[in-house]
């Protein structure tokens, strides 16, 4: 018989969008200067993080902009360099590129070069990766900024760590990417890709996750996978899988790729001696390329097989669902990458 | 291209100004012009690093309109910044020593010539990339107009910057939010050695102003006065909310665009009409001829310019190098 007493209570167990909400909320009730700006915003945005934020906020903290990108990042950080903490929501990640030189140029060097003047606390929150929209709203913006000095990235993998980083990015005094990838916000009508993470319990008492902590996911012995976003999740999947027929996956989360949180990884390959680093970005260049020349400058003699990384090829997000499948690291074969390195 | 002659209008009168603005805006513009004549040397000797783009020329815009603005409204600067700097309040030792990439230098010596300024002084350190700076300067005019701190933001920009696209998306953002920000275009009529005419279909910059929704004017920018009433109406105008201003000022480059570019692209005969209308001396002339300034009045102010750039120097001269861990701060708060 079902007994009540071992039922987990599910009434907390939120989406990422539902989580993201409550953040900007929070943080908004919390600090007058904290306002949301993007396209579109004021009825949710692409994603419907702002829904409803109108209402309880006002059209002074809650800005519909002209479809302007470089303008207000331009604008948001000449706001943040006034005392405000803006949040820039994109519709799309891709998006990003109409405003490289605010970014690279601007947000992440006045601090720098004006010889530590300013501090520009500003959260650019997009959401990323490939979902059946073509080539021009599917880049992981994280490995495109990620070789860039000045700017943090954030990309939140479960409702619990995005609430908690995405209050820590607002804190945070400096530029931050807050990156979720398309199939995880879990807005309605919308496909949320599902693992035992991607609806996980969020407390209703205040908490923050500091920016630069990993977080090991499932621990295990055999080998270590490392993946962030959505290829958590189909890490995690392949992880309980193999468990079932006795392979011991332990799957770590960098959570944030600027800071990267390296030690974690590095102690994880000491115990288990095999690596496989799975992302949804283009191979060359990606933030795997950097956390396989850690490993490598830090724990290559622990290593008993060579580096693998999972990622897509080097190639733009072609459409056709078939194709679009076989270029974005599937569970397939994020699984054959660790069987064939145990030696499977 | 087609020739741009000056035309320069009937002098502004000077009776309605006291003499102390007006003693202070012929003293900062002749510091402009001792200070950079002073760089083109120092650098000539080969004893400055970097590169250099002097501002020789376009004294009385920059000077007029940040005299215009209160002590804790804010510019922003281009990549031929030092006029505006000084114009600003930045000091000479500080502007002086961050040329020579000195630790004592505005910034840290980590700027450089292309990135002069002083965020106490309300000179954001500039931003060298042509239009860039206009939708940050929208930026810190929002915040002001949050905080109702009655502040005003002024971007400094030059006609070339009317070409790129964050300028036209800044204009419209700072229009449709009503944001207490001033354009002001230093049209020099070239963006390094193309002409206006060249890459403008119309004939002013501050004819776009209409398409925005903004009060545009053109003036004769080798005049102190008239930049400054134009500013000055321009921040009224943000600071009862009304939104922003364009304001362009033609002037003219006595040099080329920067250190190594004679300039030998603009038509002799454009040159030389410029070169009569050279503001300092022209302002001094007026001052002059005003009865409450003489030329030992005038002299005296010249004097002590000269002085404060020999110690400005100095300054800079002795200052020490960063220190080299100093390369590695200041990436994140």
């Amino acid at each position: 018989m079902h007994s009540p007493a071992v039922e987990r209570d599910t009434t907390r167990d939120l989406t990422i969008v539902q989580a993201l909400r409550e953040a900007i909320r929070e943080e908004m009730r919390r600090d007058n200067d904290v306002f949301v700006m993007g396209e579109d915003i004021r009825i949710g945005g692409s994603f419907l993080f702002t829904l409803g934020l109108l209402d309880d906020f006002g059209p002074d903290r809650v800005l519909n902009t002209p479809i302007s990108e470089a303008g207000f990042v331009g604008l948001a950080i000449g706001a943040a360099i006034q005392g405000m903490r803006p949040v820039v929501d994109f519709q799309y990640g891709d998006f990003l590129f109409t405003a490289f030189d605010q970014i690279v140029q601007q947000c992440t060097k006045l601090r720098y070069m004006s010889g530590g003047q300013v501090k520009i606390p500003l959260v650019f929150q997009m959401p990323t990766g490939a979902s059946g929209r073509g080539a021009q709203h599917a880049n992981n913006m994280e490995s495109f900024f990620f070789h860039i000095p000045g700017i943090k990235i954030v990309t939140p993998a479960t409702p619990y760590d995005a609430k908690g980083l995405f209050k820590s990015a607002i804190r945070d005094d400096n530029p931050v990417l807050f990156c979720v990838h398309k199939h995880l916000y879990g807005s309605k009508g919308r496909k949320l890709v599902e693992s035992s993470v991607s609806r996980t319990h969020v407390p209703e008492e205040e908490y923050l996750i500091p920016l630069g902590v990993a977080d090991v996911k499932r621990a295990g012995t055999d080998v270590t996978v490392v993946a962030n976003s959505l290829m958590l999740h189909r890490a995690v999947n392949v992880a309980e899988a193999l468990s079932e027929e006795g392979i011991s996956v332990e799957v770590i989360d960098p959570r944030t790729l600027v800071p990267l949180d390296i030690d974690p990884i590095i102690e994880s390959v000491k115990k288990t001696s095999r690596l496989v680093i799975v992302e949804e970005s283009n191979l060359r260049g990606g933030w795997g390329a950097e956390v396989a020349a850690l490993v490598a400058e830090h724990a290559l003699g622990y290593l008993d097989a060579p580096v693998r990384r999972v990622a897509a090829p080097d190639v733009p997000i072609p459409f056709a669902p078939v194709l679009e499948t076989a270029v974005i690291p599937d569970e397939a074969r994020i699984r054959a990458a660790i069987v064939e390195l145990l030696g499977g | 291209m087609k020739v741009r002659l000056p035309n320069v209008p009937k002098p502004a009168d000077l009776a309605p100004y006291d003499t102390t603005l007006l003693a202070e805006i012929y003293r900062r513009m002749f510091l402009i012009r001792q200070f950079e004549q002073k760089v083109n040397e120092l650098f000539l000797k080969g004893i400055m690093p970097g590169t250099i783009h002097l501002s020789l020329g376009q004294e009385a815009t920059t000077v007029g309109a940040c005299l215009a603005l209160e002590p804790d409204d804010v510019i922003t600067l281009t990549h031929r910044g030092h006029g505006q700097a000084l114009a600003k309040g930045v000091t000479p030792q500080s502007l002086m020593a961050e040329l020579f990439g000195k630790v004592t230098g505005c910034c840290m010596g980590k700027g450089g010539s292309l990135h002069v300024g002083d965020i106490a002084v309300g000179a954001l350190p500039a931003i060298a990339i042509v239009g860039a700076s206009s939708p940050i300067a929208a930026g810190m005019a929002f915040a002001f107009k949050r905080h109702h701190s009655g502040q005003v933001a002024l971007n400094f920009f030059g006609e070339g910057a009317a070409n790129k696209g964050d300028w036209h998306e800044a204009l419209n953002l700072a229009a449709i939010w009503k944001l207490p920000v001033i354009f002001l275009c230093e049209n020099n009529l070239y963006g390094v050695s193309t002409h206006i005419t060249e890459v403008m279909a119309i004939d002013y910059v501050a004819e776009r102003a209409s398409a925005y929704g903004m009060p545009g004017e053109t003036i004769y920018g080798n005049d102190p006065i008239p930049v400054y009433e134009a500013v000055s109406r321009a921040a009224a105008r943000a600071r009862r909310g009304e939104g922003p201003s364009l304001i362009e000022c033609l002037t003219y480059r006595r040099g080329g665009h920067k250190r190594d570019d004679p300039g030998t692209y603009r038509p002799q005969e454009e040159v030389e009409a410029w070169f009569q209308t050279d503001p300092i001396p022209a302002f001094r002339q007026r001052l002059l001829e005003d009865a409450r300034f003489d030329e030992t009045h005038i002299s005296a102010i010249e004097a002590d310019v000269m002085q404060l750039l020999d110690e400005s120097v100095e300054f800079a001269l002795s200052s020490d190098d960063p220190p080299v861990a100093l390369a590695l701060e200041h990436v994140y708060a």
